[in-house]
């Protein structure tokens, strides 16, 4: 556990001292947002319609922006061959190393989901889903994102690389993470929704460590 | 030749079906060229590594 | 040296399996796509609902088959590469890639083309094409991690990896597709190719699906052999480069 805690903290400081990264997620989505009625037009209607899947859509491509910085400066200065000889197994640093990533690219989107409902015109009772489905469905983003990072790690330019072999991976928990918030929004029953985006996170969770490991153990030897 | 013609013409879905195979037939035939020439040219430098090489692997 | 050995052995011992099998896969396929075509184009009626064009169906669907099937390959493959580090899976996994990517092409241009008389636009998200346009970008990245390495093997071993996560995902993928395409049901939907086919459809479509296969695994043979002698080029320069005077000095 102060392995992970002491990941985390180093993991980010690190984002915090790039500074432009750290901010450029939020400004990205906020900016991404601010385009869409410039490219979709002003109609609230059409606004308020594609609302949750766009928020979703943006915070994917958001949480992939930064997929080059969780592995890849760490392989590059050998700080990784430090950290996995330090960590109880490399399991438990590609957890950790998911879980920095989702503070810095999951969690703001979960801060600002009202800002983005507001944005696009999504009613009020929009919002605490659109929170709760980002806030569920954020970290098998970040752990599926961390498995892409790891197998590009000693890839110089390796982000695009990394953002396009995980984002048709990501592919089931944007189905259900909007579906979520637009049945929600409809009316309709939609708790079973919720529960198939946790039961992904929850796999994420088990399966990224193993995969990680994989693919930290294959572009490493 | 106005059964050549019927034929063609595919009951007016012609320009789909003929486009639709040609289009497979196109990409299977040049799949089928490139990898037949990638493998003819890697044999002839096979056989000029193996003349080139010290003959140490005589089996 | 003997683990050496056998490393080269299986490699030669399929080789001298493959090589004389090929021109009997190569006529086999001849004969079926023949065959298919004769029956397809010719003998097979037209659907009573599409019309003569669903013979788009005897390339769309084998194609798509394969394109499936291809993947299936190359996770077991890669499979097999990762757990008994079989020097010849690797190069099957690799050979397959760009094969499955064309058949996936195949698939989903045809069921374009299938798709504008049938539902009035060149495109509609329903779920097998979308499905196959998924599959296609799984291909892609397969492909693009492989050489994205400047040793071929580790972008082989990582491109492994990606290939197994993608086998274990992929029917979630399809499952979440499937059930999102119910959710935003298109207005006009068709099905290809539904369970209840006539019989004289049914002759063209397998005897496509069986020349498409076999012209699949030709392919992959082609390939493999290109890519064993490709890998026994290098490995002759290397001891050549070895051995000449010029790098004792």
């Amino acid at each position: 556990m102060t392995f992970v805690r002491a990941v985390v903290e180093r993991d980010l400081k690190l984002y915090m001292r790039g500074v432009v990264d750290l901010i450029g997620v939020w400004m990205f989505f906020g900016i991404a947002i601010a385009m869409l009625p410039l490219s979709i037009g002003p109609d609230p209607d059409i606004l308020s319609r594609i609302a949750p899947g766009a928020a979703w859509a943006i915070a994917l491509l958001a949480s992939m922006l930064s997929l080059e910085r969780v592995f890849a400066p760490d392989q590059l200065d050998g700080s990784l061959d430090l950290l996995l000889l330090h960590a109880p197994s490399a399991h438990v640093l590609v957890l950790a190393k998911g879980f920095a990533h989702w503070l810095v690219t999951g969690l703001p989107f979960v801060v600002l989901a009202p800002v983005a409902a507001i944005a696009l015109g999504m009613e009020l009772r929009g919002v605490l889903p659109l929170a709760g489905a980002l806030l569920i469905g954020t970290p098998a983003l970040s752990l599926i994102g961390t498995v892409g990072a790891a197998l590009t790690a000693p890839l110089r330019r390796g982000g695009i690389l990394a953002a396009l072999i995980v984002l048709p991976q990501t592919i089931p928990v944007l189905i259900f993470g909007t579906a979520a918030v637009s049945e929600t929004l409809m009316g309709r029953d939609s708790g079973a929704y919720f529960s198939v985006l946790g039961a992904f996170t929850l796999a994420a969770l088990a399966l990224a460590p193993y995969a990680g490991n994989a693919a930290l153990r294959a572009v490493r030897s | 030749m106005p059964e050549l013609g019927a034929f063609l013409a595919m009951g007016g879905y012609g320009a789909y079906v003929w486009s639709a195979y040609a289009i497979t037939g196109l990409i299977l035939g040049l799949l089928v060229v490139a990898s037949l020439r990638a493998r003819r040219s890697m044999r002839a430098n096979l056989d000029e590594a193996e003349q080139a090489s010290p003959r140490r692997r005589a089996r | 040296m003997a683990k050496a050995l056998h490393r080269l052995a299986n490699p030669a011992r399929f080789l001298r399996i493959a090589s004389p099998l090929l021109p009997w896969i190569a006529a086999g396929a001849a004969v079926c796509m023949g065959l298919g075509l004769w029956f397809g184009l010719v003998e097979s009626p037209p659907d009573y609902q599409q019309g003569d064009a669903a013979r788009i169906m005897y390339v769309h669907v084998p194609a798509a088959w394969n394109a499936l099937a291809g993947y299936a390959g190359l996770a077991i493959a890669s499979a097999i590469a990762l757990v008994w580090r079989h020097p010849l899976a690797l190069v099957a996994a690799r050979c397959i890639a760009p094969i499955g990517a064309c058949f996936t092409v195949i698939a989903i241009a045809t069921g374009s083309i299938w798709g504008h008389p049938m539902w009035g636009t060149w495109w509609v998200w329903d779920a097998r094409l979308t499905s196959v346009v998924v599959l296609l970008f799984l291909y892609l990245g397969y492909i693009a991690l492989l050489h994205a390495f400047d040793e071929q093997e580790t972008g082989e071993r990582a491109a492994t990896v990606l290939a197994l996560i993608g086998a274990v995902n992929l029917p979630v993928i399809k499952f979440s597709v499937d059930w999102w395409n119910t959710l935003h049901q298109p207005a006009s939907i068709l099905r290809f190719g539904g369970p209840s086919i006539d019989p004289a459809m049914l002759l063209p479509l397998m005897l496509m699906a069986g020349g498409f296969t076999l012209l699949f695994a030709y392919l992959v043979i082609i390939r493999m052999q290109t890519e064993l002698a490709r890998r026994r080029v290098m490995a002759l320069r290397r001891t050549a480069l070895a051995m000449s005077p010029a790098s004792d000095a």
